[in-house]
């Protein structure tokens, strides 16, 4: 007999979904004039309606997070702010299964990365930064940072609840109010989250969550209420808004694309390095900004390490989302599946050699297999464009300079992972990489405590740790006496 | 020729001087703009002081090239060496404030006085930059505790090439103020000098020419800005703008173009360039860096 | 050249082997622990258990009544389980293992080679193994010199194995690591290489007799060199996980381990074994509960 798992899935039973949200402005749900459906990924299946927010709707909530801004909470002194952001720590953790399960719903991925990962996480967000509302005088940005006023954030969805953490809390912490943007095809984590700032009874307003598509993330940004614009996602709307906000003068935060470099030498542990490259891309399905997209091997041991990586995917476990043993969830959208596959044909088209591990696809729902193509041509689309998706590319290289050289020879520069026993050579290629996170010896791990973001094309500005919170400080009015000669 | 210049000229009774030629400053040498083009330099009474090179959109080009070159030895010396050479470039500027003293005077019409208070703020000013050579990863870096078995540090790098437009309103201590901070941490530069006050700033390059400056960290362009720096701005292989020197409308339209590939943009409020500078301008042309590495046996 | 011609060319070799990141190896044994074993999956994963199990009783306090009552219990657990793959006691009571287990498939295993520190003359160890091999031990588990190993004597400790080997006769040689006292993973993985370099049939984590016994990330770093040893051209060596596995629970997380490290062909009492005594109870109540749908209870399982 085999030795099977048998379907173990995460009841639904704890998730009571809606037919239909509304808005959450200025603390209650309030409906507006048009809505879109969201869809279970895995299944096709309809899960609920969300109102499509147009431009009279962003009007009401900015004027709402204005309001709330101006007579609440700029005004509140940080320790009080602090007590509910720790409040919406802990209400994330009680209600964490709840919210991963939604999650996958919604999104597709593993319930065993929104239980382990996306959800904890992001309640560790909202702890780490409620410890900071009181102590921003301390955190080098003067001794009276002053809050910029209210934030308009656009969140992606490959993390819809672990963005809108990234985003809500510092923003929060520092004494700003948010006008929040989940992605279109993830809503769901967002407006359950409106929830928890019920129940944390947050002043109304500190939180506004607009539901809708592009155009709605687009009246958002170019609203002249909003003081800073904090936006994750492609680079192509990065660039978008950057322009906006060269002309606007808005404070902005960008953070993007990436198109990351594993780099794993002879030397390396080869196991755990195998694990970090399968980590690095199929973590998510690939839907991961930083991912590790590009595997560069040393020519020596590139035969040995392509074929644990093969063998090691050929155990990847891919299928309904829900069950706590799968690995690859669903990709999130038909969009996105379209683009991948197309990529992926292109670079079959331009000569490279593609495998994919042996996994059947469920019938419904957006699948795609975990997927390696060697002998790429450098100059083909899969090794220069960002696919977001379970799609690695293998290069060789010979020398620690060859892998910079080839690391570095991008647009982008969000991520590397470096994998070496040696230290000198970690330090000195930490140095050298242009990334604005390096892993060596591990990859993928995030903290809120750790400053994440981008070089190059990958964006500007950082988000957490000590680093993150200056994206939502009125910083250069502080800076006389930061340079100050007593300082 | 008019009162001032013939300090400029060091005339002496019974004696023809020999004027300097003004050119640019690109990868160490001081060629003649590619074009071939010069523009008079006048000081504050309108008299003629001299031909300044007027750099094209292909010495601009050139200019990054030899910034690109310089950036990867530049970036990767010690903290402690770049501060190191800071402090000469203020070493040899103090021993030739006379002269810039000289051509802040002429240029921007002000007492000797004036002119003499304003070089010695220059000076000073890269004293205080070069100081910050070997501290900025420390106020800007640091551990960040990760719950996990994980050492993780941040650390300041510099983001590569800038574009530097030097403020148009200030004859030396604008211009040092501006590119300073553009290098001090690693960062290589285009300067597109005052059009008003371009000589001072040829002058400088020749004190960073000998003062221990690798060639292509400073490039200074002299010409116009609004001819410039839209190729700078535009540019894919410039990492930032600092937009000081263009006015309100041409900023703008430089930071748009500067999104094509997403260049830090660098529009302080002015502030007045006697003040103290804070730290703005230098950390705009900083990234941070975080490492993460297992902790085990 | 063979590695083991020298010391200085074997520990080249062991040291040449790919190092083990323990936060790594750490963070994958604790996602396979994660997954899910149920229903049908965990009723077959419960027997599988079983049928590995070393039933184990190993202390000064033995006597040939508690070695036949737990050889009883080994050969016929109770509630439909299957038999347990081997019994194993110290080498003077394994006369009466062998006659308390003849005539069923339960095997008898003799620790040996002065267990649990080694620490005597090779002469001495190789007549502690003789005489369980003499008295009809079908499997023998050594243990290193971990004083030999950490002090860089690869060799000394290579030709002790390959000693205890000859000795062992057709005996089964198992080579306890004593992973609790090399220190770091990588040395686990270099001690796991010289005993299948020097003949082992299986190689085993621990005594049970000192503070840390089998951990995930040890048997993972074991059973990836398994899989290694196999695929650079070696045997199929088994591995033994032995100490602390005490509930059904973590004895599943071994298997899922296995599963997804060597994989399914070692999911067979031949190529791998869990080392234990009070788990066989654990399993058998849980296996109740699978099949009666409620929990049981201590005073329903047998003292053995």
């Amino acid at each position: 007999m085999r030795f099977e798992y048998a379907p173990a899935p995460e009841a639904r039973s704890i998730v009571t979904l809606r037919d239909s949200y509304g808005l959450f402005i200025g603390g209650s749900f309030v409906s507006g004039s048009s809505v879109f459906k969201t869809v279970s990924p895995a299944t096709e299946e309809v899960l609920a309606e969300v109102t499509l927010g147009g431009a009279e709707d962003v009007d009401r909530a900015v004027a709402a997070a204005r309001h709330a801004y101006e007579r609440i909470w700029s005004a509140m002194p940080g320790r009080e702010r602090g007590k509910y952001l720790f409040r919406i720590a802990r209400l994330l953790a009680e209600r964490a299964r709840e919210f991963a399960v939604l999650e996958t719903l919604d999104n597709g991925k593993p319930i065993r990365e929104a239980r382990d990962v996306d959800v904890p996480l992001a309640s560790a967000h909202f702890f780490y930064h409620a410890g900071w509302a009181d102590k921003l005088s301390y955190a080098g940005f003067g001794p009276s940072p002053r809050p910029l006023g209210v934030a308009g954030q656009v969140i992606p969805w490959n993390f819809p609840l672990l963005m809108l953490a990234w985003k809500v809390a510092p923003a929060l912490a520092c004494g700003n109010t948010v006008v929040l943007k989940p992605a279109e095809t993830t809503p769901l984590t967002a407006l359950l989250f409106a929830e928890v700032c019920q129940q944390a009874d947050l002043p109304p307003g500190v939180v506004n969550i607009l539901t809708g598509d592009g155009g709605t993330g687009r009246v958002l940004v170019a609203h002249p209420g909003i003081d800073k614009i904090a936006f994750t996602g492609s680079t192509e709307v990065g660039k978008e808004i950057a322009r906006l906000c060269a002309v606007s003068g808005k404070r902005v935060t960008l953070e993007l694309g990436g198109k990351a470099a594993n780099i794993v030498f002879d030397d390396a542990p080869v196991d755990q390095a195998v694990e970090g490259i399968v980590n690095g891309i199929f973590f998510n399905q690939g839907h991961v900004c930083c991912a590790g997209s590009r595997l560069l091997v040393q020519e020596s041991v590139a035969g040995e390490v392509l074929a644990s990586l093969k063998r090691r995917m050929a155990t990847l476990r891919l299928g309904d989302p829900l069950d706590k043993n799968t690995d690859i969830g669903a990709v999130n959208s038909r969009a996105q599946l379209d683009k991948i596959t197309s990529l992926a044909a292109s670079g079959e088209a331009e000569g490279a050699a593609r495998w994919s591990a042996p996994c059947a696809l469920p019938d419904r729902g957006f699948w795609f297999p975990p997927t390696v193509f060697t002998q790429v041509p450098s100059s083909s689309g899969i090794v220069r464009e960002e696919i977001f998706g379970p799609v690695l590319t293998v290069d060789t290289f010979r020398t620690p300079a060859e892998a910079v050289e080839k690391a570095n020879n991008t647009p982008y520069g969000l991520s590397a992972g470096v994998w070496t026993e040696k230290g000198s050579r970690i330090l000195e290629m930490s140095s050298r990489l242009r990334a604005g996170v390096v892993w060596a010896n591990t990859f993928n791990r995030f903290d809120p405590a750790s400053p994440f973001g981008g070089y190059k094309e990958s964006g500007f500005g950082r988000e957490g740790g000590r680093h993150g919170l200056e994206a939502y400080l009125d910083v250069v009015a502080a800076a006389d006496v930061v340079g100050g000669a007593d300082v | 020729m008019s009162e001032g210049s013939e300090v400029l000229v060091a005339h002496e009774a019974g004696r023809i001087a020999v004027r300097k030629t003004y050119k640019l400053y690109v990868g160490g040498s001081f060629p003649r703009s590619e074009s071939g083009r010069t523009f008079a330099v006048h000081d504050a009474a309108g008299g003629f002081l001299a031909n300044a090179a007027l750099a094209s959109r292909k010495d601009a080009r050139d200019a990054v090239v030899a910034a690109r070159k310089a950036f990867p030895a530049w970036s990767g010396a010690t903290a402690y060496n770049r501060g190191q050479v800071l402090y000469r470039v203020a070493e040899v500027l103090e021993g030739r404030r006379a002269q810039f003293a000289d051509e802040v005077r002429l240029a921007a019409g002000c007492t000797a006085a004036e002119a003499f208070d304003e070089v010695s703020a220059a000076v000073d000013r890269w004293v205080w930059y070069a100081g910050w050579a070997d501290k900025i990863a420390q106020v800007r870096g640091g551990t960040n505790p990760v719950a996990g078995p994980y050492f993780n540090f941040s650390m300041p790098e510099p983001s590569g090439v800038a574009a530097v437009l030097a403020p148009q309103d200030s004859a030396l201590l604008g211009l040092v103020s501006v590119v300073a901070p553009a290098i001090v941490s690693g960062g290589t530069c285009v300067v597109v000098a005052s059009a008003r006050y371009p000589l001072p700033a040829i002058t400088l390059s020749e004190v960073l020419a000998t003062s221990d400056v690798p060639g292509g960290v400073v490039n200074i362009l002299t010409g116009q800005v609004t001819e410039i720096a839209p190729w700078l701005a535009s540019h894919m292989d410039v990492n930032a703008i600092d937009v000081a020197g263009a006015p309100g409308v041409l900023a703008d339209d430089l930071a748009v173009a500067a999104a094509d590939n997403l260049k830090r943009v660098i529009r302080l409020p002015a502030a007045g360039w006697a003040a103290e500078p804070g730290l703005d301008r230098m950390l705009g042309y900083l990234e941070t860096k975080t490492v993460w590495h297992p902790a085990g046996w | 050249m063979d590695v083991t011609s020298s010391n200085a060319s074997l520990r080249r070799f062991l040291h040449g082997l790919p190092g083990v990141d323990e936060v790594g190896a750490r963070a994958r044994a604790g996602a396979l622990a994660t997954r899910s074993v149920k229903t049908d999956a965990k009723r077959h994963a419960l027997d599988l258990a079983i049928s590995v199990i070393d039933l184990t009783t190993l202390e000064g306090q033995d006597t040939p009544g508690k070695v036949r009552s737990m050889c009883a219990k080994g050969r016929r657990p109770g509630y439909g389980a299957p038999p347990v793959a081997a019994v194993c006691v110290y080498p003077d009571l394994v006369p009466v293992a062998v006659a308390a287990v003849a005539g069923s498939p339960v095997k008898v295993a003799s620790v040996a080679t002065a267990f649990p520190s080694g620490r005597a003359l090779l002469d001495v160890k190789l007549a502690d193994v003789k005489s369980a091999a003499a008295a009809g031990a079908d499997e023998i588990d050594m243990v290193i010199d971990r004083g030999a190993f950490l002090s860089g004597r690869y060799l000394e400790v290579f030709e002790e194995i390959v000693a205890v080997r000859g000795a062992s006769g057709d005996a089964h040689l198992k080579v306890i690591l004593e992973t609790g006292e090399l220190g770091p993973l990588d040395n686990v993985r270099r001690a796991a290489w010289l005993a299948m370099l020097a003949g082992a049939d299986f190689i085993k984590t621990s005594t049970g007799k000192v503070p840390s016994a089998a951990t995930l990330p040890v048997t993972l770093v074991m059973l990836e060199a398994v899989r290694d040893f196999g695929e650079f051209g070696g045997r199929r060596v088994g591995v033994k996980a032995a100490g602390g596995i005490r509930d059904a629970k973590d004895a599943i997380r071994y298997l899922v381990l296995v599963n997804e490290t060597a994989g399914e062909a070692w999911l067979d009492a031949r190529l791998f074994r869990i080392g234990a005594s009070s788990l066989l109870n654990d399993l058998l109540m849980q296996r109740v509960r699978m099949e009666t749908g409620r929990y049981s209870g201590p005073d329903y399982m047998t003292v053995d």
